[in-house]
């Protein structure tokens, strides 16, 4: 909280002018094709991000201990809103263009990860699930099953992002460079956790089958032997459900 | 190849046909692409006809295909074009032209059916010891992709079957340090015959590179849980944890207790 205060202080009282204008001004700028964030969500690579409301963006209190992250904290925010004046933007040296630029992106990342655990943000994000935007699951036995993005850390530059199957509970990494070099901190590590609370229908029947390799028809008998002790260990956990009263013939349960 | 490099020969404007510059068969075939994951099967062990038993049954045009892959098929085709401009003569150009296009989908056919005996050749010799010391050094290199699971580490995969009859399966990914299998992740291998690696490919490299199994060994076991917050999901919610079994191996002395007596049969739970 201390370090909302000091934002409001040191934005002041324009602040609350912008977001006036910015309501008048949602309708006229969306008939530009050039909007930033529009931009942004149009590159190549850029499909796992979702659009963040203008208004969650221009909302300060969702930008608690995010400030610090760029420099010209403000200035980045009303650039990726386009509220930046025009003329700010012409005394602009090309590099500070480009730091500008940078800065938006890396800023649009951090409150994408906010972003997409709040209500509407799952909605979207629900959207780009159900279009599997974010790949499927490569394992065979888990037939297909659309992925979610998720970060091993919720600090920036710490590890790209992951995909996490909701079949089989694994991570993966995306298939393509233009994916797999994304920051995981623009997703979180808590998106496909509070996703998957949020649409417990989006759950699947886990996979109970197992693959193990043969020889004209023979199981090797290591890889048998293992196989069997994870039936093993799946059966303890289903008796043990059992007794929580878990229902494990619907979402979330096991398919043969 | 630039020109610089070609030697051009006094009497340039010889055909490429009549200088009897043709590829051969096997290595075109292999260099395709999409082929990646074929090794090239020596035309010695194509000529073993102990090698192909029972494999006429099994291919159209077995005679005309294995030829054709032995590049042996390029007199008869010589042969039949002398056939076709004798009638050409004849009958004038509408037969030609028939007999042109029948000829045309004639190739195709024994061209398919030629890579048909090719891949299920292939999926026999990927067994020998020559056949695994070649697909062992694709796998060193990577040819047949990393596994897509983040706890394995860009670990290798290894082309396999789920069948070994033609038109059932296309072909999977195996990989030794999670077992499990995968799809290929590029598009160009999704199509692919599994028939033509087999479902004993796996079992039979494990078995021959016991080294693999050591290295693998060695790898950590780590596996991913899901968290919100940094907080574990409750077991009973519909998105709890029913997984984690996948990924596990015995890690202390009860597991490993259990896990002898696995040896034969899933023991009763009490
Ligand atoms: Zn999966
Ligand atoms: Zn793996």
């Amino acid at each position: 909280m201390a370090a909302a205060k000091t934002m409001v202080q040191e934005e002041g009282l324009t602040h609350t002018q912008d977001e006036d204008d910015s309501m008048g001004e949602v309708t006229d700028s969306s008939e530009y094709v050039d909007e930033w964030i529009d931009l942004f969500l149009g590159k190549k690579g850029h499909e796992y991000f979702c659009d963040i409301d203008p208004d969650y963006i221009t909302d300060r209190f969702n930008l608690i201990n995010l400030q610090k992250t760029v420099s010209k904290f403000s200035q980045v925010v009303q650039y990726i809103v386009d509220e930046l004046d025009e003329s700010i933007l012409e005394t602009m040296s090309n590099a500070r263009l480009e730091q500008l630029e940078n800065d938006a992106r890396k800023f649009y990342g951090l409150i994408h990860a906010r972003y997409i655990i709040t209500v509407k943000g799952l909605q979207k994000m629900l959207d780009k699930f159900k279009d599997a935007d974010f790949g499927r699951c490569p394992r065979v036995y888990c037939n297909y099953q659309p992925l979610l993005p998720v970060g091993l850390h919720d600090t920036p530059g710490m590890d790209c992002v992951k995909l996490y199957c909701a079949s089989c509970e694994d991570l993966y990494i995306p298939k393509s460079m233009r994916h797999s070099c994304i920051d995981g901190a623009f997703f979180g590590t808590s998106f496909p956790g509070m996703f998957l609370q949020a649409f417990p229908e989006m759950v699947p029947k886990h996979p109970t089958k197992k693959y193990v390799p043969k020889i004209f028809g023979f199981e090797l008998h290591k890889q048998a032997q293992l196989a069997r002790w994870q039936e093993f260990q799946r059966l303890k956990l289903e008796k043990k459900l059992k007794t929580l009263d878990v229902d494990l013939t619907k979402n979330g349960g096991y398919s043969a | 190849m630039s020109q610089q490099f070609v030697e051009v020969p006094s009497h340039g404007e010889l055909s490429d046909e009549d200088s009897g510059n043709y590829e051969e068969w096997i290595p075109s075939f292999c260099a395709r692409f999409g082929h990646e994951y074929f090794c090239e099967v020596p035309t010695e062990f194509i000529e073993d006809d102990f090698n192909l038993t029972s494999l006429s049954q099994e291919v159209p045009h077995y005679r005309k295909a294995l030829d054709l892959i032995l590049d042996l098929e390029a007199i008869s085709e010589e042969e039949e074009e002398e056939d076709e401009d004798m009638v050409g003569a004849n009958n004038g150009q509408t037969d030609e032209l028939v007999k042109k296009k029948a000829q045309a989908v004639n190739r195709s056919i024994i061209e398919h059916a030629a890579e048909q005996l090719y891949g299920l050749i292939h999926a026999r010799y990927i067994l020998t010891k020559p056949g695994l010391q070649a697909m062992a050094e694709k796998f060193d290199h990577k040819e047949f992709g990393t596994c897509p699971r983040y706890h394995c580490g860009g670990m290798q995969l290894l082309p396999c079957g789920l069948s070994d009859t033609i038109g059932k399966y296309t072909v999977r990914l195996y990989c030794p340090s999670c077992q499990d299998l995968y799809l290929p992740q590029s598009s160009r291998f999704l199509c692919l015959e599994g028939a033509f690696w087999g479902t004993s490919f796996p079992g039979v490299f494990l078995k021959h590179f016991k080294e693999l199994e050591d290295y693998v060994g060695r790898k950590t076991k780590n596996s991913y849980e899901l968290k919100v917050f940094g907080f574990k999901i409750n077991d009973r919610a519909v998105s709890g944890q029913r997984m984690k079994w996948l990924r596990q191996y015995p890690s202390n002395e009860e597991e490993w207790e259990e896990f002898a007596k696995c040896e034969f049969e899933i023991p009763n739970i009490d």
